[in-house]
């Protein structure tokens, strides 16, 4: 007769732990309930600090009497960092929630056939709608996107291909032009091309401060993809007589294909919302403004802006719709680039 | 004598890089030049434009808190007084009051992502926390104004009431409303994410054996954290913080709609009275007229160099932790 060993696994939670921590959870929960009612703290989010500094004392104190001071450290510790996790996560829960709750209501089926041109901001809903921001935003993207992409992408190829001398600080500069502030691109193509030059507002002057923001979002990005790309492709183009020149647009470009296009959907997700520039630069007209070279233009952003700063019940209701379609924008672009990204990269 | 015609002539070999190589780095290089040259170009053109302002006002720029313009009937400017220490000021003050809350936040989220979280969680939160990231400016200053800004108020009066021994969190006159505090907060939200993932990045680079050895010692997770992770991070978490200032201290939009501001240097953190180069731009850019937009041009440089001051160190210490790799 033969015994087999049963492995055991002395780490798995036996039935009486998951009772214990289920019954410090209701404990927590009940003191959370107590204390709000009998301080004069209020409000949900009360009730969650109040929650996981009971639970934190309550499992601490436990380890501590069960397996020492190091142990009650360690329990307090982990209910702290679960408690940053959550106060990080409950700030997009909540945007998400508001604006699907108040944009909804500023939604209706003209939205996207007809412009602010007639409309005046106490209107009721059904009048106006998000053409000339639509189209606005679509050619404003679409301009950046002519400038941008080039130049994001030959310096990227620069940092990763060529290796020059001025890889270093160019790499640098990158990186810290990526912290420029939005409103500086703005006053700069203000003073540098809108005042000497054009002396009038339009997407084109936009376009041009939205392309030095994207900039460093496509070089940086694609930096990584184009590094990503293995060496032995590089050299098995050389060795086939290739020129670096053909190397490089025959072989590295198109195996970070993919990675570039999330580059520039990237991109395309930091400017979309930019807000501050196009208040300089784009003077946020109400028509669809079918010339990109000259006169005011709309964009969402924009009228996100007038119709919140217009404060009437339906100019905010408005808003929010605004925020609504554009934060729909930012998320189809951002999943985009995640399922782009995620994808093996293929030749 | 038929092989003789086989072999090839001997030739030269050449490093020289074939004419469409040369084009081709031309091209190349000068992509990559043009980066560079816009960022000089910023600076140049809002210094040109400024100077006119920075000359007349000199010193007082920096440390005058007045900013007005007296026009006469044609619009003339009669008497201009420019001074940003207020606004700066009050820059400073948000955005650090905005790190102070964030970066615990976002150290404690980044160790949960990395030792924490299962799997599948810290998968679904990385996204979240990315796109939070990228969610533009306004989205944040709008519900920050909308849905937030009544709570933090309420936590602003409480502050008060029990720390109003400490001198930053005193308020005189009593109003609370768009305070520097609220903005701080609006702006922590916004930075989080930027924090939460450079430490996140940064943590995971901690020496996996070394963790390993603390685990086999006998130390709790905590215990790991403190010997391990920490001494191993914490650069790296200086630099996220440093750049997560960088972009609190350029943020416009949002500050601009939860912010009340005059032109009065305040230190009082909670007090609704606070200052922002930025915002100034915005609000004071539609009725200025020509000599008072070159004054904001000057401000627009001397924001330009803070935040790109700001965000070199901060590059220069992510970029040196990472590759020490202790």
């Amino acid at each position: 007769m033969s015994t087999v060993a049963v492995p055991t696994m002395p780490w798995a939670k036996s039935p009486q732990d998951r009772i214990l921590g289920a019954s410090f959870l209701f404990a927590a929960i009940v003191f959370a309930y107590f204390f709000v009612a009998a301080t004069e703290m209020k409000g949900k989010l009360a009730y969650a600090f109040i929650f996981f500094v009971a639970y934190g004392v309550i499992t601490s104190t436990f380890s501590f009497i069960n397996r020492g001071p190091q142990a009650a450290k360690d329990s307090f510790v982990s209910t702290l960092v679960a408690l940053g996790a959550v106060v990080t996560v409950i700030p997009i829960a909540s945007i998400l929630f508001t604006v699907l709750q108040k944009g909804l209501p500023g939604l209706h089926l003209g939205i996207l056939s007809s412009d602010m041109s007639m409309a005046t901001p106490t209107d009721p809903i059904p009048t106006g709608g998000l053409l000339h921001a639509m189209t606005g935003t679509l050619t404003l993207v679409v301009l950046a996107l002519i400038m941008s992409v080039p130049i994001g992408i030959l310096t990227a190829l620069y940092l990763t291909e060529i290796k020059g001398k001025f890889a270093g600080p160019i790499r640098f500069l990158v990186q810290a032009m990526s912290g420029v502030p939005s409103i500086i691109a703005g006053l700069f193509i203000l003073s540098a091309v809108l005042y000497p030059i054009t002396k009038g507002y339009s997407a084109l002057m936009g376009a041009l401060a939205l392309t030095i923001l994207m900039i460093p979002t496509i070089a940086r990005t694609s930096e990584e993809v184009l590094l990503l790309i293995p060496n032995e492709l590089r050299e098995a183009g050389t060795a086939l007589g290739g020129t670096q020149w053909r190397t490089v647009a025959m072989i590295v470009l198109p195996a970070a294909r993919s990675g570039l296009m999330t580059a520039i959907i990237l991109g395309i997700a930091r400017i979309a919302g930019e807000t501050a520039p196009l208040l300089l630069l784009t003077g946020g007209g109400d028509k669809v403004n079918p010339n990109p070279f000259s006169g005011s233009v709309g964009s969402l952003p924009y009228y996100i802006w007038k119709s919140f700063n217009a404060g009437s019940p339906e100019a905010i209701t408005r808003a929010w719709a605004g925020l609504l379609v554009l934060m729909i924008l930012v998320l189809i672009l951002f999943i985009a680039a995640r399922a782009l990204s995620n994808r093996k990269m293929s030749k | 004598m038929t092989t003789a015609t086989l072999i090839p002539n001997p030739r030269e070999i050449s490093t020289e890089p074939r004419r469409s190589d040369k084009v081709f780095r031309g091209v190349v290089t000068g992509g990559g030049l043009s980066s560079l040259i816009v960022l000089g170009l910023i600076a140049v053109f809002l210094a040109y434009r400024g100077f006119e302002v920075l000359r007349e006002e000199g010193l007082g720029f920096i440390t005058g808190a007045d900013w007005s313009v007296t026009l006469d009937e044609s619009a003339n400017v009669v008497e201009s007084n420019f001074g940003l220490s207020a606004m700066l000021v009050g820059t400073i003050l948000c955005s650090l009051v905005a790190v102070v809350i964030a970066v615990p936040i976002s150290v404690f989220s980044a160790l949960y992502l990395n030792f924490y979280a299962p799997g599948w969680l810290k998968k679904i939160l990385v996204a979240v926390i990315d796109m939070m990231a990228a969610f533009p400016s306004i989205l944040f200053g709008i519900w920050g104004f909308l849905v937030l800004m009544p709570s933090v108020e309420y936590w602003g009066k409480l502050i008060n009431r029990y720390f109003e021994w400490i001198p930053i969190f005193e308020v005189e006159p009593y109003f609370f409303a768009r305070s520097p505090f609220v903005a701080g907060v609006v702006l922590a939200i916004m930075i989080i994410p930027i924090i939460t993932s450079v430490s996140r990045e940064i943590f995971a680079q901690a020496p996996l054996d070394r963790i390993q050895a603390a685990f086999a010692l006998g130390a709790t997770r905590w215990a790991m954290i403190k010997a391990v992770v920490i001494p191993h991070g914490r650069s790296g978490v200086v630099g996220g913080a440093m750049l997560g200032l960088g972009r609190a201290m350029g943020e416009t939009v949002a500050v601009y709609t939860v912010l009340n501001i005059v032109f009065q240097i305040n230190w009082h953190i909670l007090l609704g009275a606070g200052g922002n180069v930025a915002s100034l731009i915005i609000l004071k850019f539609g009725e200025a007229s020509a000599y008072e937009i070159k004054a904001l041009m000057a401000a627009g440089l001397v924001l330009f160099l803070l935040t790109l001051a700001v965000n070199a160190t901060a590059n220069v210490i992510v970029k040196s932790t990472g590759k020490s790799g202790r």
